[in-house]
């Protein structure tokens, strides 16, 4: 217990900087999560092609293959984020090709009177989008978008194999010197499921209040 | 207002319209009957381009449809449609679903939209289900809710695809007076339908299809009377008969 009261700011930072690293990850990732699903049901072909191309390239890849592959790569040709970014941009990417699944399963469940109708009365592809059908789509798959968050969550300490000085790198350098390993990792462990318990509490929230009067 | 010429659809390789001419003139009512599988509700969605048409044209109030688009969707927002299924948006109040119209495509200010909405809610009788999801209404209250939507874009044409065939009969007459009184007031109207009743009261002229042809056009009490065709007698037989 020591080992990890002794050490209280420096693991507060890491848990500050999966916090961040996770909220801004999970709104990049759901921004692209729309954009991409969008993409995949667009009535152009090439469109669509660039959808299906985006979630098979990223839902294929290891997201740490891709993180060193972002981070060690992309320097040798002359571009350089900061840490921090580099790996919001790599995990949002990652992320976002699941998100975009499960959103088009969720575009999938409105049926398609609801685009006809919302088509009879003179609203573009687009207003249709917004107004009709992602609000009706959205609402289906919380649960899962829940889910995904979640897994976004855990999949930030990977950060850590690139320098990115998160919860589990935190607990990682507070280990090397106190060698508890059990204290420390048990510690930042239960500050995950925190975390994990808290997003799901705010899905099941979000489930209830916009459920659809059916 | 409506004029189709030489119109014909396939769905691979059905042909399901089979060189139509129809000319509506506004504030016609035209009701169009027919077996299943005649064509008529392609032909109905052929007209605000919910189906592409194979070939031939359709043009409204003088205009060609255009292809997909703004332009496509500026003349559907002319053109109102009523479905089978209703299609009312499920996660909008009954009120949110008629001003959506108004308010995104028409750019009505929303106090002003409401107001409109209430008016035509009013008018279809239920003004007291402004603020109930679709779903807490009975088939026949969204019905005409969903005809309150299509008028409240202020249409030139409003098209009907079998509006009473999803309804329990009892909920047939409350959607019926309201399309009556619209086509007492001069609304132009093309309505796909299996009442008979509506078409005798209400058309200006009865198209019959069958087999993806308009077989026979004429005013209603001619037709119902003595219709000119064989297969237009042994439809009318057999629907008429109970």
């Amino acid at each position: 217990m020591e080992a990890l009261t002794a050490h209280l700011s420096q693991l507060g930072h890491g848990l500050v900087t999966t916090v961040e690293l996770t909220v801004v990850t999970t709104v990049g990732a759901m921004l692209l999560g729309i954009v991409v699903a969008t993409l995949r049901i667009a009535p152009v072909p090439l469109l669509r092609a660039i959808g299906t191309a985006y979630v098979e390239v990223f839902q294929n890849l290891p997201l740490l293959a891709l993180l060193v592959l972002f981070v060690f790569a992309l320097p040798t040709i002359g571009i350089t984020f900061p840490l921090f970014t580099s790996a919001a941009i790599v995990i949002a990417v990652y992320e976002g090709a699941y998100l975009a699944e499960a959103i088009r399963a969720g575009i999938n469940t409105v049926g398609v009177g609801q685009a006809e109708a919302a088509r009879a009365i003179g609203l573009t592809f687009g207003q249709s989008l917004r107004h009709v059908i992602l609000p009706q789509g959205l609402r289906a798959v919380i649960q899962p978008i829940g889910n995904i968050c979640i897994a976004l969550l855990m999949n930030t300490s990977l950060a850590a194999a690139v320098g990115v000085v998160e919860l589990t790198q935190a607990a990682n350098n507070v280990n090397l010197v106190e060698a508890q390993p059990i204290a420390v990792f048990t510690g930042a462990g239960l500050a995950y499921m925190l975390l994990a318990l808290i997003i799901g509490q705010v899905t099941g929230l979000l489930e209830r209040r916009l459920a659809i009067v059916r | 207002m409506v004029s189709v010429r030489g119109l014909h659809k396939w769905f691979g390789p059905l042909h399901v319209l089979k060189d139509i001419d129809l000319t509506v003139a506004a504030g016609e009512v035209v009701v169009v009957v027919g077996p299943s599988g005649s064509g008529k509700s392609t032909l109905c969605r052929c007209l605000n381009r919910l189906e592409t048409a194979g070939q031939g044209s359709i043009e409204i109030d003088g205009e060609p449809l255009p292809a997909e688009g703004r332009a496509l969707a500026r003349l559907r927002a002319d053109v109102g449609m009523v479905f089978q299924s209703f299609n009312l948006f499920g996660h909008k109040t009954v009120l949110d679903n008629i001003t959506l119209g108004p308010t995104r495509v028409r750019r009505i200010a929303r106090p002003e939209a409401r107001q409109q909405a209430m008016t035509l809610l009013d008018r279809v009788g239920i003004a007291d289900k402004a603020n109930h999801h679709p779903a807490q209404l009975s088939g026949g209250q969204q019905q005409r809710a969903a005809i309150a939507r299509a008028l409240a874009m202020q249409p030139k044409v409003l098209l009907f695809d079998e509006p009473t065939s999803a309804l329990d009969p009892e909920m047939v007459n409350e959607v019926l007076d309201v399309m009556v009184s619209l086509a007492a007031e001069g609304m132009t109207m093309i309505v796909v339908t299996h009442e008979m009743g509506f078409a005798r009261r209400a058309a200006d002229r009865v198209v019959f299809m069958d087999d993806g042809r308009i077989v026979e056009s004429g005013a209603p009490d001619d037709f119902f009377a003595a219709p000119r065709t064989e297969r237009a007698r042994d439809f009318l037989s057999k629907i008429l008969q109970h």
